[in-house]
């Protein structure tokens, strides 16, 4: 028995298509930086610092989390490090440090952490974290406000507050080609729709995200926007591609709404998912109280899913 | 091994290997020393035992454990019995080893030719339940509901093996006879053949009703072929018999017919040997052969650290020893070497959805992943489809968190069925 090579023992198949955990999250990292990069050049070393902690600190409460809870440590899946850079890409460069601390620990710790960590959430981490940051500091968050201290060669004044402060008229002065190439005030990493787009389609090619996500919501979006400048009051409602490259409607559709844990799987639920996220989206800016709707549809939607989720095929040789 | 291809957004697409017509014969390779049977019977020390160590062996020789016991195992060589013990198969199934150390003086036992004169179910009973291809007799006298489809599995069920492709193209004959000598001593009515489309001709030439199948994995699979091609769907946890069919493979038929061709029982077994650089090579070797001596002959090295895999690359089993021997059912055998090992994870399902997207049963497997890590079988079954779960390893082999999904599979269906099912579904 001694001189008894030690095979290794272990379980079929004994093949995998190599697929990981940490290179799936690293991709879509990679891809969102492409937009981020718009919101260095504008914002510069601000936007950059904002960036790296809230990366860092994201990071840093995964740890510690792991480390109270004495689980093997997490980070090396790459899940902490996007959640920071996703939270970075939506709040402006002037965010101050404490208020960048406070959204990644309501990222990781409430909105992934308590409920088991990654593959546990019941909604995306982010939006969980955008939603209190918001109700909690109106001012910081408020583009508004929050980049009076810029000025660049474009309207400085954030397109959704206008709209829904003075009505479309206010937006004419952004042009969808301004819109799409970044030229608009929001978020670090979530003005530039070329860039978000290029990523999405980055991702969704290489399969690291659901095209029927993202497709869908968009989708539900334009449809719904369109509906309502046809019949809605003339004048009162601005049109869909305004709506799309505004606000966070790409960075949600491509990088929100497309996470694993808080949505659906099957191929109807995840049309009828997106589609929901797209249409409350605009049901919330063009009716609700809140100047973007992005964050609430995603959040409502991710509440909705493990309903819509049942709706699956029949399996093999079931007898119903 | 196949990686996800660039473009994630396409399912990967796993193929067959399929034999054209370069394809060699089978190259046979001796005994060494010993070989090794493994008896399904477990005995303990009250039984009185029918052989004992030292007992002289014939090549041929039928040699039950039990007086009025059912199961036996033939002796591929003529030699001594060395040694009788308990024995441990894949999970937990608990067996009997009988090894026998060959001599030089090759002596055939010539009851099955005595036997074999007027073919009947009983002489195919008492003679031919450990044939090369493993034929599943105790069906045959199955009375309700009695079996009255055979269909013979021509294709093979995993990647990169050849082995019952190669017995279709080269022993049609033999699978003819099988099946003529079926018809008289069964009841089975229809027999069809599965092949895929480079077989057709010697398909036909068997005289069974043909049916070929499409190249990718998992088509092969019994299940989808009795949906696909005979237009059934097979209530999930219901086994092939309950409904009058059964699923052999093409080298059991053959077996069966060159038994009673040349009046003597066949111990070749044709397996398909993958070596460390996934090239394939076709051998014949006694039932029995330890692997090692398999190795040796191809000049394949198997060291620490390395897999042995019996069966193919997404539905085999692994084993610790070299020793193991080739049973009736090893159609393949894999060197995978331990830098192509790819490691399991302990991580969470992150609900990604892959495993669903590409299950053929259309098992919602994020969920029940969930509920078998918490071993809630019964909900795994009743709410999530365990039982219609086709045994393909797919969801294991996508699963972007590498969580063992088929073997929490596997492992639960065994526990809830016990140990019967794995010989069904053997085929
Ligand atoms: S092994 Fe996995 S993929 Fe294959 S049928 Fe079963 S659950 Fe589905
Ligand atoms: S592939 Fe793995 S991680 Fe993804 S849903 Fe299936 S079991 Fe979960």
């Amino acid at each position: 028995m001694f001189n008894q090579k030690k095979f290794i023992v272990s379980h079929a198949p004994f093949w995998h298509d190599g697929s990981s955990l940490s290179t799936k999250h690293y991709h879509i990292m990679l891809a969102a930086t492409l937009a981020v990069i718009p919101g260095f050049v504008q914002y510069g070393g601000p936007a950059v610092a904002v960036v790296c902690f809230s990366i860092a600190t994201a990071m840093i409460w995964e740890m510690i989390i792991n480390k109270i809870a004495k689980q093997p440590v997490t980070i090396g899946d790459g899940n902490a490090a996007l959640i920071g850079l996703l939270l970075a890409m939506m709040i402006p460069a002037t965010t101050p440090w404490w208020a960048v601390l406070t959204g990644t620990f309501l990222a990781i710790v409430i909105g992934k952490q308590i409920f088991g960590g990654l593959g546990g959430n019941p909604f995306h981490p982010v939006v969980v974290s955008m939603a209190i940051l918001s109700l909690s500091w109106k001012g910081i968050f408020d583009f508004n406000e929050a980049l009076l201290p810029y000025d660049f060669n474009f309207t400085m004044a954030y397109p959704l507050a206008s709209l829904k402060a003075f009505g479309p008229d206010s937006i004419s002065s952004f042009s969808i080609t301004d819109l799409l190439i970044g030229r608009q005030t929001g978020g670090i990493g979530s003005t530039c729709g070329i860039a978000l787009l290029i990523g999405g389609l980055y991702l969704i090619l290489r399969g690291f995200i659901r095209w029927e996500i993202s497709f869908s919501f968009l989708a539900g979006a334009f449809v719904t926007a369109f509906l309502f400048t046809l019949f809605g009051e003339e004048g009162k409602y601005a049109g869909p591609l305004f709506h799309i490259f505004t606000g966070y409607t790409l960075i949600g559709a491509i990088y929100l709404a497309t996470e694993d844990s808080s949505s659906p799987v099957n191929f109807i639920p995840m049309l009828l998912y997106g589609a929901g996220c797209g249409i409350m989206t605009i049901l919330i800016r063009n009716i609700g109280a809140y100047v973007d709707g992005v964050v609430l549809a995603i959040f409502l939607m991710n509440l909705a899913n493990p309903l819509i989720d049942k709706i699956r095929p029949k399996a093999l040789g079931k007898v119903a | 091994m196949i990686k996800k291809s660039f473009f994630g957004l396409l399912k990967p697409r796993l193929e067959y290997d399929i034999i054209d017509s370069k394809t060699t014969a089978p190259r046979e390779i001796t005994v060494s020393k010993t070989v090794q049977l493994l008896s399904n019977r477990i005995f303990d020390k009250k039984d009185s035992i029918l052989i004992q160590v030292g007992d002289e062996v014939r090549t041929g020789q039928k040699l039950s454990l039990i007086k009025g016991e059912d199961d036996y195992v033939i002796s591929p060589v003529s030699g001594a019995i060395t040694s009788i013990s308990p024995y441990t198969g894949n999970f937990g199934m608990l067996m009997t080893s009988i090894v026998i150390s060959k001599n030089s003086k090759e002596e055939t036992d010539g009851r099955f030719a005595e036997a074999a004169k007027s073919p009947s179910l009983q002489t195919t009973t008492d003679f031919l339940a450990h044939l090369p291809g493993f034929f599943p007799i105790s069906l045959l006298s199955k009375q309700t509901p009695k079996i009255k489809t055979l269909v013979i599995h021509g294709m093979d069920t995993d990647l990169l093996v050849t082995t019952r492709q190669q017995i279709v193209k080269a022993s049609a004959p033999a699978i003819k006879k099988g099946i003529q000598i079926l018809k008289e001593i069964s009841g089975i009515e229809t027999f069809i053949i599965v092949v895929p489309e480079t077989l057709f001709h010697e398909a036909v030439s068997t005289g069974a009703t043909v049916k070929t199948i499409a190249s990718n994995y998992p088509s092969a699979s019994p299940y989808l072929i009795l949906k696909n091609i005979l237009g059934m769907e097979l209530p999930a946890g219901d086994c092939f018999e309950k409904h009058g069919i059964a699923v052999v493979s093409a080298e059991a038929v053959a077996s069966l017919g060159k038994a009673y061709q040349k009046q003597e029982i066949p111990t070749q077994k044709v397996l398909t040997v993958i070596d460390k650089t996934g090239t394939q090579k076709l051998v014949s070797v006694s039932i029995g052969t330890p692997l090692k001596d398999i190795f040796s002959a191809l000049n394949i090295r198997a060291e620490d650290g390395d897999r042995i895999i019996i069966g193919g690359p997404m539905t085999g089993l692994s084993t610790y020893s070299e020793d193991h021997p080739v049973c009736p059912d090893t159609d393949a055998v894999i060197v995978q070497d331990r830098s192509m090992i790819s490691c399991v994870s302990n991580n969470a399902c992150i609900n990604c959805g892959e495993c669903v997207r590409i299950c053929p049963a259309k098992i919602q497997v994020n969920m029940l992943v969930r509920f078998l890590e918490a071993c809630l079988y019964d909900d795994a079954v009743d709410r999530y489809d365990l039982f219609s779960c086709i045994e393909c390893g797919l969801c294991s082999y996508v699963c972007t968190a590498k969580i063992p999904v088929f073997q929490y599979i596997r492992l639960s269906k065994q526990e809830l069925t016990g140990i019967q099912s794995t010989e069904a579904e053997n085929v």
